[in-house]
């Protein structure tokens, strides 16, 4: 196997997301809400990476993100790549970063916040970026990195 | 501040605090004004707090406003299995303004922003009570003249203690050394300490009193709690550590005085009562006057 082989098929338009951790894989999938859209999707995990040991790789086909959107997964796959394909080729290159703000996506860790009593739609300011810390808009307690949950 | 509401302390700035401070001090020496006449507040407490709850009618009542509410969520539609946004949906209809206590956290905030009128959170859990830290901050500046430049112990539980947490945090506007004395499983928490550095914020960490007590100008006393220790031996070691008693004073300066935000169980004996640096009992009363100085204030009329 020295050979370079795609695994996954190339896609003719649309948009790579790269170096996935492969543990995220389904996470980076729920954030994005790919299970509800009808493109062609296909995925590989379990690839053997350097960086992140085993990684997973998502191609959605004639699907291209904003930044508000993609950079939800920030949260999972901090060292996620984008490529962004025009007929086979790709068009641009784009990295991942952490948001100001995010709505949705992350669960409060205070069990006794409102937001896991009642029916709200959970929101955080992000109070560092590199260690990733989450200070809920309502409670206000501080979720950190190791206790990020996904929703 | 015209039709905000006061969630936490960080929704109003350095300047919001002297206007209130100052609009409180104007009814301390002319409480009866009749501002509210006509207008109705909702008085919304899920969980009981007498205190809180007979300062802010009494300060609708002095400004001539009518109360509605309940005193704990057994007499509201809560029992019935109603939601927090649907109560307040449904209050905001007859309400100009809304003082809620909620146990859960949050909770004031959302409130906010379900509802059309100005909330005023009193109390949401362990978070914030942005009343109580104006009344200290209000009782600190009558008894010391000033804000700036003092010198402030905490003592007690300062892991749980809101009350000293968002003290702390509007303290920092105006210079203080703070000294924090806690028994070591309830000190105070890294994320505060950490906000204090970056604000060049000088405190000082202590497991006794007794010897630096000279150096007070503000002595504000907590409750330790035995429910938060792990182990009860330490709590039993450590309790009386932390409970002030009249001889403790005599070094103390002139002008120093004990604030507490009540309710005292024994942190400080009753022996301290009658000595003139006790202020707790004239902080509450304080309470009155700064509360109808932010009601007053949302609604516009000061």
């Amino acid at each position: 196997m020295k050979d370079k082989q795609l695994i996954v098929n190339a896609i003719k338009n649309g948009t790579v997301i790269d170096h996935i951790p492969a543990k995220s894989l389904f996470k980076v999938i729920s954030i994005l809400g790919l299970q509800e859209i009808n493109n062609q999707i296909t995925f590989g995990t379990g690839l053997e990476s350097k960086k992140l040991g085993s990684k997973a790789i998502i191609k959605i086909a004639d699907r291209y993100f904003l930044d508000e959107e993609i950079n939800k997964i920030a949260l999972v796959a901090p060292q996620a790549k984008l490529n962004i394909i025009r007929d086979y080729e790709v068009i641009e290159k784009r990295v991942v970063e952490v948001p100001d703000h995010i709505q949705g996506i992350v669960k409060c860790v205070n069990p006794k916040c409102i937001t896991n009593n009642e029916e709200v739609k959970t929101k955080f300011n992000v109070v560092s970026k590199n260690e990733v810390a989450l200070k809920c808009h309502y409670c206000e307690k501080i979720t950190d990195q190791d206790r990020i949950v996904i929703i | 501040m015209i039709n905000k509401s006061l969630v936490s302390i960080t929704d109003y700035s350095k300047d919001d605090y002297l206007k209130i401070l100052q609009v409180a001090a104007e009814f301390e020496k002319n409480p009866n004004q009749k501002l509210l006449e006509g207008k109705v507040v909702a008085t919304l407490f899920f969980e009981p707090s007498t205190r809180t709850r007979l300062s802010f009618e009494t300060a609708i009542n002095r400004l001539g406003g009518r109360v509605i509410g309940f005193t704990d969520a057994n007499s509201s539609s809560v029992t019935k299995g109603e939601t927090l946004k649907d109560t307040i949906k449904m209050v905001t209809n007859y309400a100009d303004l809304i003082v809620m206590r909620h146990p859960i956290e949050g909770a004031a905030r959302y409130a906010s922003e379900v509802a059309s009128v100005p909330v005023i959170n009193a109390g949401d859990g362990a978070n914030q009570h942005p009343t109580q830290t104006l009344l200290d901050l209000y009782s600190i500046k009558k008894t010391q003249n000033t804000l700036d430049n003092l010198n402030i112990f905490m003592i007690g539980d300062l892991k749980y203690g809101r009350t000293v947490h968002s003290l702390l945090m509007a303290m920092s506007y105006f210079n203080p050394t703070f000294f924090f004395i806690s028994p070591d499983e309830l000190k105070m928490p890294n994320e505060y300490k950490f906000f204090l550095q970056q604000h060049n914020i000088k405190y000082y960490e202590y497991r006794d009193f007794m010897p630096i007590i000279s150096e007070a100008d503000i002595i504000y006393m907590t409750r330790v709690q035995k429910e938060r220790f792990s182990d009860p031996i330490e709590y039993e070691k450590t309790k009386n550590a932390y409970v002030l008693n009249n001889s403790m004073l005599e070094n103390t300066r002139s002008h120093m005085k004990i604030l507490h935000p009540l309710p005292r169980v024994n942190e400080i004996s009753q022996d301290v009562d009658e000595n003139p640096k006790a202020y707790y009992f004239t902080q509450a009363l304080n309470g009155v006057y700064v509360r109808q100085a932010i009601i007053t204030s949302i609604l516009g009329m000061k």
